[in-house]
């Protein structure tokens, strides 16, 4: 079967020699059209998960959710856009103007830049990159910098106090974050996440049934990286009303917004192309074109976690979220980097321990060895909470105690 | 030269409500409200912070005063009884009970059994209602989206039970010195049995979702502690006062409106946290079923309303035939009855804690004075103390905890 976006491209680029245009050009606006392409699905996508999460967190909170705009309030997104594009624009007057203005901007192209290097089948892609993985890990990061300089820049003291949220929680959820994204990148031996989906081709050979708890590791400090419930310290509505972008409005906000849509999709996405095996499937040798439902399909039921945590978790509180961080999630992931290489080196010869379905369900011994490594670790953590488990209660009375309103002191003279 | 009005207040002018570090920018002031969505209305807290750490909370209330009190003087006994729906709002056929019960003290008012039982069930109804929105909004504080939905869920069955009882939702004005405005109608029964029949399940439901859950146990266990000693010298009431370990219910103290028929525990949790005062409140919803259940079950018949034609309306039916209940009916709707020159305190306990009425009436148709001693105002009181050296998150946690209302605290 032939994959129906190289025609496009091969009719393009015909399009473009008739033309008589120098063969250079021809690339760059092809590039350029797949940059569009792939920024306008990243972003429909997104609308389309907007109506999707209220319909959902309806569903949850026995409600019915947007039903008034077009057929079961598929339009309420466009509608709400709508608004969102035509309230004032407002701009405090103690603001820094530069900083303000990119804050929104960057918040979209930290998550969009994302998008380059996730495969959709495996012909579908932005661009193959043999050190994705470091790429992701590098273009991530611009997010925590948007929220920064939203938060320093609108000079209200709410949006500081995001910023200072920010900092803290942002910066230390990329150290566990990057030490799980290691783990499918030493079992692929590659950073290309073509190559990480490649490897992932039938049911267990899954990185989720190699390391389990790398994944789980995975998606919950990407829950913290993206700032949801129950991590949404950030712009914790109920204590600090909006956060970083309380001073946002209009299309501004509604970056901030996309944005965050966008990129709890995207870590879904990545869960789906690291542990679920991204576009693999039944079929999808012969008909690639399959490998984009099940992309989708695997990308959308993750999502759908993060929807139900959304609806469910109350949200946590900032010294117990650095506690989780530093205490738990560090620990585990370091040891898990160690262990993992080493039970690798030592099982990756070892070959199948048991077949069915004529190789459909495959189990490696590595993949045996390592699924047990990670249950031993799992259990040998929580049994190390448990044991050292102290709810580190705030003492009282850290200040004197003294009379609530003190008679005015005399001024001096 | 004309003066400029002050338009900001400097850390100088805010001195003997401050730490010394504030002046030195050490550390910094935040202004949390009056429009901040945690704050249950309109309260606005001056926080100083260090970090996110309260050095200083100092509650600045008065933004829902509405005169409530003055106003009453002008008004008859019976007009001025439309206005106590509006000083707590979650508990308004609560506000009616004491009001009306505190006259029905002043002028020596008998009640019929019939309408002592419904007054009972209603306002434990109300209870729980109020008690509902509390779990919500406390749940909601703490960024428990969905326990809010399900929580109005439920309240709405309630507030269909009493638009059915006194044809409003919420300011029903239901209960009426000697009685109550009328009888229940034919569907009541059905409604509060179906509500008796869900609401345990709903109830397991809530706890189901937060009472093992650990984010929500590392929230509030050992947040805001009070210690017994504490909690009594504050005045708290309520299950505020309850959560620290204190036995203390004005239903069992001093029961009110035939209390003492009926079998219910009067729930306490020793934490004195946040936590305890969560458990108390969703022990105390049971509770109050329990006696809506009995109510509803020794229901007596007879009439609703005193038949003591000088303090409560004839019925319309009597207007047609009877020149007397004519006369009786003009002068109660122009003049009003009059009342002796005497004053009375009426405690009852409302979801919050004592609420109660000091009524003084100087011979004449109007109250001379109508003070309410409201649970939220007092309970307010701790939370200076309360939130010192708890992070900010934590004293959403708590303000939720006490369950303020600020009708309540501001009247």
């Amino acid at each position: 079967m032939t994959d129906p976006l190289a025609l496009l491209g091969d009719w393009l680029l015909n399009l473009l020699a008739q033309l008589n245009l120098p063969p250079g050009l021809r690339q760059v606006i092809l590039y350029l059209l797949g940059v569009s392409v792939i920024a306008t699905v990243a972003l429909v996508i997104t609308i389309f998960n907007t109506w999707l999460e209220r319909k959902i967190a309806a569903r949850i909170q026995d409600r019915l959710g947007p039903n008034r705009v077009g057929p079961w309030g598929l339009l309420q997104p466009i509608a709400d856009a709508i608004k969102m594009l035509t309230k004032e624009d407002t701009t405090p007057a103690a603001a820094d103007k530069v900083a303000y203005n990119i804050a929104p901007i960057l918040a979209v192209v930290s998550v969009l830049l994302i998008w380059a290097v996730i495969p959709f089948t495996s012909q579908w892609f932005g661009t193959q990159l043999n050190v994705a993985v470091l790429y992701i890990a590098a273009v991530g990061s611009f997010g925590v910098l948007a929220v920064l300089m939203a938060g320093w820049s609108s000079n209200n003291k709410y949006a500081l106090l995001g910023a200072f949220r920010a900092v803290s929680q942002l910066i230390s959820y990329e150290v566990p974050l990057f030490l799980s994204l290691l783990i499918p990148v030493l079992l692929a031996r590659s950073m290309d996440i073509s190559v990480i989906v490649e490897k992932q081709a039938t049911l267990l050979e899954m990185y989720v049934v190699a390391a389990p708890l790398a994944a789980l590791l995975f998606f919950i400090s990407s829950v913290a990286e993206v700032g949801r419930t129950p991590f949404d310290l950030l712009e914790a509505e109920s204590e600090i009303v909006a956060g970083y972008h309380i001073e946002y409005s209009g299309f501004k906000f509604g970056m901030f917004q996309a944005g965050e849509f966008m990129h709890t999709f995207t870590i879904a996405a990545l869960t789906a192309l690291l542990f679920l095996g991204g576009w693999q499937g039944p079929g999808v040798a012969q008909a690639p074109i399959l490998g984009l439902f099940y992309f989708m399909g695997k990308s959308f039921a993750v999502y759908f976690v993060t929807m139900w945590m959304r609806s469910t978790l109350p949200r946590i509180r900032i010294d117990h979220m650095q506690a989780l961080n530093w205490k738990i999630l560090v620990p585990i992931a370091l040891t898990l980097l160690m262990l993992t290489p080493i039970v690798d080196y030592f099982t990756k010869d070892l070959g199948v321990l048991f077949s069915a379905f004529g190789g459909a369900l495959t189990l490696s011994w590595r993949f045996a060895a390592l699924l047990l490594t990670n249950i031993l670790v799992t259990l040998a953590a929580i049994e190390a909470v448990r044991r050292n488990a102290k709810r580190n209660f705030v003492e009282r009375s850290r200040f004197p105690e003294r009379p609530v309103a003190r008679p005015p002191r005399e001024e001096a003279a | 030269m004309t003066l400029e009005p002050v338009m900001e207040v400097t850390v100088n002018d805010l001195k003997h409500l401050l730490s010394d570090r504030a002046a030195e920018g050490d550390t910094m002031l935040l202004n949390m409200g009056p429009q901040h969505p945690s704050t249950h209305g309109v309260l606005r807290l001056l926080l100083e912070l260090d970090g996110e750490i309260v050095v200083n909370c100092i509650p600045d209330i008065g933004f829902l005063h509405t005169g409530i009190e003055k106003n009453m003087e002008a008004k008859t006994y019976i007009k001025a009884e439309v206005m106590t729906d509006r000083l707590d709002y979650l508990n308004t056929t609560g506000n009616n009970l004491v009001y009306v019960m505190a006259i029905e003290k002043l002028v020596g008012l008998d009640v019929p059994p019939r309408a002592e039982a419904i007054r009972v069930l209603i306002v434990e109804l109300q209870r729980i209602a109020s008690h509902l929105v509390w779990l919500g909004t406390h749940g909601l504080d703490l960024a428990a989206m969905s326990i809010f939905l399900y929580c109005f869920r439920e309240r709405e069955m309630i507030l269909d039970i009493l638009e059915m009882c006194g044809g409003q939702r919420m300011m029903t004005t239901y209960f009426r010195p000697g009685g109550l405005w009328r009888d229940t109608p034919v569907e009541f029964e059905a409604a509060v049995r179906e509500f008796i029949r869900i609401f345990p399940k709903r109830v397991d439901e809530y706890e189901a979702l937060l009472t093992r859950n650990p984010i929500f146990i590392d929230r509030t266990k050992g947040i805001g502690v009070i210690p017994k000693d504490k909690a009594l010298e504050w005045g708290l009431t309520g299950p505020t006062l309850r959560g620290s370990g204190i036995d203390y219910d004005i239903r069992r103290a001093f029961p009110y409106a035939g209390y003492q028929d009926y079998e219910f525990d009067v729930p306490t949790e020793e934490g004195g946290d946040v936590y305890a005062r969560y458990k108390v409140r969703m022990q105390e919803m049971r509770e109050s079923l329990r006696i809506v259940q009995q109510a509803l079950d020794n229901m007596p018949l007879g009439p609703v309303n005193s038949a003591n034609r000088k303090f409560v309306p004839p019925p319309r039916s009597e207007l047609g035939h009877s020149m007397e209940a004519v006369i009786h009916h003009f002068k109660l709707w122009t003049e009003g009855f009059e009342a002796p020159k005497a004053s009375v305190y009426m405690p009852v306990e409302s979801p919050r804690g004592e609420l109660g009425v000091f009524l003084e009436g100087d011979g004449g148709p109007r109250p001379y004075r109508v003070h309410f001693r409201t649970p939220s105002f007092t309970n307010l009181q701790a939370l200076p103390w309360l939130s010192e050296g708890h992070y900010v998150a934590d004293l959403v946690a708590i303000i939720g905890s006490i369950d303020i209302v600020l009708g309540d605290v501001d009247r």
